[in-house]
C-alpha cells in the first residue's frame, strides 16, 4: 500500500500538479463560485489528471481510483461548502469503478465462456455470478426488483470483484498476459469518454430540464423566485417561447442582489417581471400559484442547500400550500446526509455588504468592554430547506419526490466513495 | 321584557334629539350623575377606562338597566335646547377646502407665527370675499344670511312627515311635561313596539350610537340630517313632534352604514381618482409601470415635487393649510417622520399649533368650522401619505372633542379645553401607554436571552433600553431589510447605549432564528381578526420563529388597534416608492436595474406594511395588559365604548 501511494505520487505529471494547485487556489479564494462552474472546472481537471496519469500494470483502476481520490481530498477540503466538487470527484469515481467492472465482466465472460470446456467445475459460481451483476447493473433500470435480487448474489460479486481488482495482476499475468496493455489503454479510454459525456451533461442539464416547463407552467400564472439561477432563467424562458404568458415575482436576494441580476436577464428576455424586496415574499406569496428557484446542492435526504431566504420562501409558501418546485441538474445532487447544514454547510461573507466598514465606528467604544465585540453582523450565503417544505425537484431525468432523491442519487455515486478522506497508511 | 321596552321606544329619538349637544351614551357609564346639566358636563376622561389602564378588560354594563336607568336624563335634556343659537346649524354643506384658514394670511417663517397672531386674527374675516377663493365667497356669506329660509321648509317638511304618517305621534304637541310623554308615547306605541324585532331595536341602538360618532366626524349625510333634525326642534321648540318611527328607522340605516368602517378610496376607480386630483394639493406624478395586482392604491413618483412644494410653503396665501400641518406633510413626503406614534404626535401638534391661532369666523360656530378645517388638514396629510392607523385614531379623537365643545365656552375658553384634550390624549394614549407596554415587557427578559427584533419600533426600543438600564443580561439581534434599513438606526442607538447586538438582514433570519429566545416586535396597528398590520417584513420574521418554536410578542399601543379585518396584504396596504427597489445605496457594483428602469417588462414593488396571522403570535402587550391575539376583538369593543363614552 505504501509503495502504491509512493507510485501515485511519482506518477502525477508536474503539470497537472500545476492545474490541481492551480484549482485548489481559486476554490479556496472563492475565485470560483457557482455549483455550475465548479462542476464543470472540477470534472475537465479530473479529465486531465486521468489523461496524464501513468498506470501501473496491475490493479489499474484501484491506482486510478487513488489517485483522483488524493486530489478529491484535497478539492473538497479547500472549500467545503461547494458541495458539486465532492459530487463531481465522486462521480468520475464511480465512473472508473464502472468503467473497470464492465471490462472485468467482458474479460471474465470471455474467460468463462472460453474455459467452459476444460475448467467448468473450477469457479463456475462465482463468475456466473459476477457476470450477472455487472450485466444487471449495467443494462437493467434500477428497480426495487433489482435491488430485491442483487441481495444475495451481491456479496459474492464484490468478493469476485475484489478478488479480480486487487488480485487481478496474479490472474491476468495467468491468464491474459497478451492483452493488458490494450485493456490499461481501453479502461483508461473509456474513462475518459464517460467523463467527457459528465461534462457533457453538465452543460446541457439545464435544457432538459427546461424542455420540461410547458408541463409545469401554464397561462396567467404567478411564479416567485429568489436567487439567480441560470437554470430557472432557462425554465422560465423556455416556457414563454412555447407562448405561456405567465408573470414573474424576483425578489432580489439582498445583500447580494442577485435577484436583480435575475430581474435584468428576464426582463431583456421579455418576461414580466416584478422586483419585490426579500420582506414582502410572505405578503406576496398568497398571490403566487409556483415558487420556482434553483438550488446550491441538493442533499440525500431531499434538504436543499439554496441562497440565503429560501428557507423562508419555503416557509411562506408552505403556509401558503404553494408548490415550491426546486431545480437541479446531475452536478448538484449530493449522496451525503447534512448534519445540522445550517451552520455546516455554509459560508459566512464578509459584513460590508451589509454594513459599511467602521459605519457604527463613531458609536462603539472600543476602550472599555470584555473583550466581546459588541456588534457581531452575521451574513450567511446559504439556507437550509428541509425536504418536507420541498414539493418537487426537477432534474434532467423528470420530476422527483424529495425522498425519491436519495434512489436517484445512488444510481450516481458508489457507496465506497462516500467519505473521500483516506484511511490514514499504517 | 315590555315594562323596558316601553321607556326605550320613546327615548330613542329625544336621545337623538339630543345628540348633537351632549353624549347620552355617557349615562350608561355614569348613569345618574347629569340629570340636569349633561350639556355642559366636564368631559369624563378622567374616568375612562385607559385611565386604570393597567386593569384587565373591563366586563361591559349590562345594557337594559342603563337604558332604563338613562330615562331620568331625557327629562332634564329639553331645557337645553334652547340656549344654542341658531347658527350653529347653518353649515349643513361642509366646505372643505375652500373654508376660512388663518393660514391664508400666514407669514412664510414659522418663527413669527406667534407674533402674527393677534394682528392676523381680525383680518381673514374681513378679507375672506376678496382674498379667499370663488367657493369660499360663495359659500360663506349663504351661511350667515340664508339660513333661516332655509330652515323652514325643513321643519315644514318633517312637520308633514310626522302628520302623515304618525297621527297618534301628535298629542305629543305642545308643552306637555316629558314625563308624561313617556308614559302616552309608551302606551300609545305599544303596536309600533311589536312590529320591531328585538334585533330591530338593537340595531337602532347601536346606530345612535354611532349616529353620534359620523355627526362628530362632521362629514356626509349623517350630519346634514342630525343638524336637520336639531333645526327642527330649535324651529319650534314649543310644538316638538318626535320624528316618525319610519323616518327615523331609514335615518338610523344610513347611520348603521356610517357605522361600518369607511371603505378607503380605491384608485382603480377612474373617476374618483379623477375627482381628487382636483383638489390635491400635492400633485404628485404617477408610476410609470405599476404593478397590476395593487391598481387599486396609489403608486406615486416618490417625492419628486418635494422642491416644488418645499418652495410653496413660502406663498402659502394659495392653499388652505397652515403652515404647521403644512410642515408636518412635507415631512411625511420626505419620510422625516415614519413611525405611527411619531407621526401621529407630529401631526396632533401641528394641529394644536393650527388650533391655537385659530379664530372662528363670527357667523360660523366654532365646532363645524374647525372640523371642516380639520378634514382639509387631513385630506393635504392623505395626499402627502396615507394616514396610518394611530393618526385615524388621533383624528377621530380631535374631532369628537371639536364636535362635543359645551357650546357655553368662549371661543378661548374651547381652544384651551381642545388643546388641553390633545395633550391629554398624546400623554396618555401614546406616551404612558408606552411606559406601562416597557413596564410589562420587561418582566418577559430573562438574563441570558437573545431576543430578536425587526426593524425599529419606538416601543420594542424603549423596551430593550429599559431592560438594559435593569441590568439584565441579554443580546439583541437586529433584524433588517431593505428599502428602508430602518433597523440600521435601531441598531446605532442601541450599540451606542452599550447593548450588545448581532445585525443580520431579513434573508439570513432563518440562520439565526435557532439562537434566538424571544421575538420582539413593534406594529403598525392590530386589527380586530388578530392580525397585526406592521412594517412589511414582520410576518416573515414571525413565520421564522413560529417554525424555529419561538414565541413572538407583539408591542403595541391600544390606541392603534383597529376594528377593521384583513386577511392579506394586498386588499390595503400603502406602496412606497418604487426607485428605492432599484437603487442599491452605496453599491454600485449591484445597481443592475438602474438603466432597464423604464422597460416596460419591469415593474418594481416597494410594499409598505403586511398583515401577520394571527397564529403566528404569541402575545400581544399592549397599555390593558398582555393578552393573547384572540381577545383582540374584546380591546377593540371597549374602545369604540370609551370613546363614545368620553366623547
Amino acid at each position: 500500500m505504501t509503495a502504491l501511494l509512493q507510485l501515485t505520487g511519482t506518477v502525477i505529471m508536474p503539470d497537472t500538479h500545476a492545474l490541481v494547485n492551480d484549482f485548489l487556489n481559486k476554490l479556496k479564494k472563492r475565485k470560483i463560485e457557482g455549483s455550475k462552474a465548479t462542476a464543470k472546472l472540477t470534472a475537465e481537471l479530473l479529465r486531465s489528471v486521468i489523461s496524464q496519469q501513468r498506470l501501473p500494470n496491475t490493479n489499474q483502476a484501484g491506482a486510478l481510483i487513488h489517485a483522483i481520490k488524493a486530489i478529491g481530498e484535497q478539492l473538497t477540503a479547500a472549500n467545503h461548502v461547494e458541495v458539486a466538487v465532492g459530487n463531481i470527484v465522486r462521480r468520475v469515481l464511480h465512473i472508473i469503478r464502472e468503467e473497470d467492472v464492465s471490462l472485468t465482466t467482458a474479460s471474465i465472460g470471455g474467460l468463462s465462456l472460453q474455459g467452459l470446456s476444460d475448467d467448468e467445475e473450477d469457479n463456475p459460481l462465482v463468475s456466473a455470478a459476477v457476470a450477472a451483476a455487472a450485466a444487471r447493473t449495467t443494462l437493467r433500470p434500477p428497480s426495487l426488483q433489482t435491488l430485491l435480487e442483487d441481495m444475495p448474489s451481491h456479496s459474492a460479486a464484490a468478493a469476485a470483484l475484489h478478488h479480480s481488482s486487487s488480485s487481478a495482476g496474479d490472474s491476468e499475468d495467468k491468464t491474459k498476459s497478451t492483452d493488458k496493455n490494450s485493456r490499461s489503454r481501453k479502461l483508461k479510454h473509456n474513462v475518459i469518454e464517460t467523463v467527457n459525456e459528465l461534462i457533457q451533461d453538465i452543460a446541457t442539464c439545464h435544457e432538459q430540464i427546461a424542455e420540461q416547463a410547458v408541463e409545469h407552467i401554464h397561462h396567467n400564472e404567478v411564479i416567485l423566485t429568489l436567487g439567480s439561477s441560470g437554470t430557472v432563467i432557462e425554465f422560465l424562458c423556455a416556457a414563454k417561447e412555447k407562448k405561456r404568458s405567465f408573470r414573474v415575482f424576483v425578489a432580489e436576494g439582498a445583500p447580494r442582489y442577485q435577484g436583480h441580476t435575475l430581474a435584468k436577464e428576464l426582463v431583456a428576455r421579455g418576461l414580466q417581471t416584478t422586483v419585490i424586496t426579500d420582506s414582502a415574499v410572505f405578503a406576496m406569496i398568497s398571490r403566487v400559484n409556483m415558487v420556482i428557484v434553483g438550488a446550491h446542492a441538493v442533499m440525500a435526504n431531499g434538504g436543499v442547500i439554496a441562497p440565503v431566504g429560501l428557507n423562508m420562501v419555503a416557509l411562506a409558501a408552505q403556509r401558503h400550500s404553494v408548490p415550491f418546485v426546486v431545480l437541479a441538474g446531475i452536478h448538484k445532487l449530493c449522496p451525503l446526509y447534512p448534519h445540522n447544514p445550517e451552520v455546516l454547510l455554509n459560508e459566512l461573507k464578509s459584513p460590508s455588504e451589509l454594513l459599511d466598514f467602521g459605519e457604527l465606528s463613531d458609536c462603539m467604544d472600543f476602550g472599555i468592554g470584555t473583550g466581546s465585540p459588541l456588534l457581531h453582523v452575521v451574513n450567511p450565503a446559504f439556507d437550509y430547506v428541509p425536504p418536507k417544505l420541498v414539493s418537487l425537484f426537477i432534474t434532467d431525468t423528470g420530476g422527483h419526490n424529495p425522498s425519491y432523491m436519495y434512489r436517484l442519487i445512488a444510481d450516481y455515486y458508489s457507496a465506497d466513495d462516500l467519505v473521500l478522506q483516506q484511511r490514514p497508511t499504517s | 321584557m315590555d315594562p323596558r321596552r316601553a321607556p326605550r321606544t320613546v327615548i330613542d329619538p329625544k336621545v337623538r334629539q339630543v345628540g348633537f349637544f351632549a353624549p347620552p351614551d355617557r349615562s350608561q357609564s355614569v348613569p345618574l350623575s347629569q340629570s340636569s346639566n349633561s350639556p355642559s358636563s366636564p368631559p369624563l376622561s378622567d374616568l375612562s377606562p385607559s385611565g386604570n389602564s393597567l386593569s384587565p378588560v373591563m366586563i361591559p354594563p349590562p345594557r337594559h338597566l342603563s337604558d332604563l336607568s338613562s330615562l331620568p336624563i331625557t327629562a332634564g335634556l329639553p331645557p337645553t335646547r334652547l340656549s344654542p343659537p341658531v347658527h350653529r346649524f347653518s353649515g349643513e354643506s361642509v366646505v372643505p377646502i375652500g373654508s376660512y384658514n388663518p393660514s391664508e394670511f400666514a407669514s412664510p417663517s414659522v418663527g413669527d407665527l406667534f407674533e402674527d397672531k393677534n394682528a392676523r386674527s381680525p383680518g381673514p374675516r374681513r378679507s375672506r370675499g376678496g382674498g379667499g377663493s370663488a367657493k369660499i365667497a360663495s359659500s360663506l356669506p349663504a351661511g350667515g344670511f340664508e339660513l333661516p329660509p332655509e330652515v323652514k321648509p325643513k321643519s315644514l317638511t318633517t312637520v308633514s312627515v310626522v302628520s302623515n304618517l304618525r297621527p297618534n305621534v301628535t298629542e305629543k304637541v305642545g308643552e306637555k311635561s316629558i314625563e308624561s310623554q313617556d308614559g302616552s308615547g309608551a302606551n300609545s306605541k305599544q303596536p309600533l313596539k311589536e312590529k320591531t324585532s328585538k334585533a330591530e331595536r338593537r340595531a337602532l341602538q347601536e346606530a345612535q350610537r354611532a349616529a353620534k360618532a359620523a355627526a362628530k366626524g362632521g362629514n356626509g349625510v349623517a350630519n346634514i340630517k342630525t343638524g336637520k333634525a336639531n333645526s327642527v326642534q330649535k324651529k319650534d321648540n314649543a310644538s316638538v313632534a318626535a320624528p316618525s318611527e319610519k323616518r327615523l328607522a331609514d335615518h338610523k340605516d344610513k347611520d348603521r352604514k356610517k357605522d361600518a368602517p369607511h371603505p378607503r378610496m380605491q384608485f382603480d376607480d377612474a373617476t374618483r381618482v379623477e375627482k381628487a386630483k382636483k383638489r390635491a394639493i400635492v400633485k404628485q406624478t404617477e408610476v410609470r409601470n405599476r404593478v397590476e395586482l395593487f391598481r387599486h392604491l396609489p403608486q406615486y413618483e416618490h417625492g419628486t415635487k418635494l422642491p416644488h412644494l418645499e418652495y410653496k410653503f413660502f406663498s402659502l396665501n394659495s392653499n388652505s393649510v397652515h403652515p404647521a400641518v403644512y410642515k408636518v406633510g412635507l415631512r411625511y413626503l420626505a419620510g422625516d417622520i415614519s413611525g405611527g406614534n411619531a407621526r401621529c404626535i407630529a401631526m396632533l401638534q401641528a394641529f394644536q399649533e393650527s388650533i391655537m391661532e385659530y379664530s372662528a369666523p363670527p357667523e360660523r360656530a366654532l365646532n363645524r368650522d374647525l372640523t371642516a378645517k380639520i378634514n382639509s388638514y387631513i385630506s393635504y396629510l392623505i395626499e402627502c401619505r396615507p394616514l396610518s392607523i394611530s393618526m385615524g385614531s388621533a383624528i377621530k379623537f380631535v374631532k369628537t372633542r371639536i364636535a362635543n365643545l359645551p357650546l357655553t365656552l368662549s371661543e378661548s375658553e374651547a381652544k384651551a379645553n381642545l388643546l388641553s384634550e390633545i395633550n391629554h390624549f398624546i400623554n396618555e394614549k401614546i406616551i404612558l401607554a408606552d411606559k406601562v407596554i416597557v413596564r410589562h415587557a420587561v418582566t418577559k427578559v430573562r438574563d441570558g436571552d437573545i431576543l430578536l427584533t425587526y426593524g425599529s419600533s419606538s416601543a420594542v426600543e424603549m423596551i430593550l433600553l429599559h431592560a438594559h438600564e435593569l441590568g439584565k443580561q441579554f443580546r439583541v439581534v437586529i433584524v433588517d431589510s431593505r428599502p428602508k434599513l430602518e433597523g440600521r438606526l435601531l441598531l446605532r442607538r442601541l450599540v451606542a447605549k452599550g447593548v450588545s447586538c448581532t445585525y443580520v438582514h431579513i434573508n439570513a433570519t432563518s440562520y439565526i432564528m435557532h439562537e434566538v429566545t424571544r421575538v420582539f416586535l413593534g406594529a403598525s396597528s392590530v386589527l380586530a381578526n388578530g392580525t397585526v398590520y406592521s412594517r412589511v417584513g414582520t410576518a416573515c420574521v414571525a413565520m421564522v420563529a413560529n417554525a424555529c418554536g419561538v414565541p413572538v410578542i407583539v408591542c403595541c399601543e391600544a390606541y392603534k388597534f383597529h376594528e377593521r379585518v384583513q386577511l392579506d396584504s394586498i386588499c390595503c396596504n400603502e406602496l412606497g416608492d418604487p426607485d428605492a427597489i432599484s437603487k442599491v445605496h452605496g453599491r454600485k457594483e449591484v445597481n443592475h436595474l438602474m438603466d432597464i428602469a423604464d422597460n416596460e417588462n419591469l415593474q418594481l414593488l416597494n410594499l409598505t406594511y403586511d398583515v401577520t396571522p394571527s397564529d403566528y403570535v404569541s402575545m400581544i402587550i399592549t397599555d390593558y395588559g398582555m393578552i393573547p391575539p384572540t381577545s383582540v376583538p374584546v380591546i377593540v369593543r371597549e374602545l369604540r365604548k370609551e370613546q363614545i363614552w368620553s366623547g
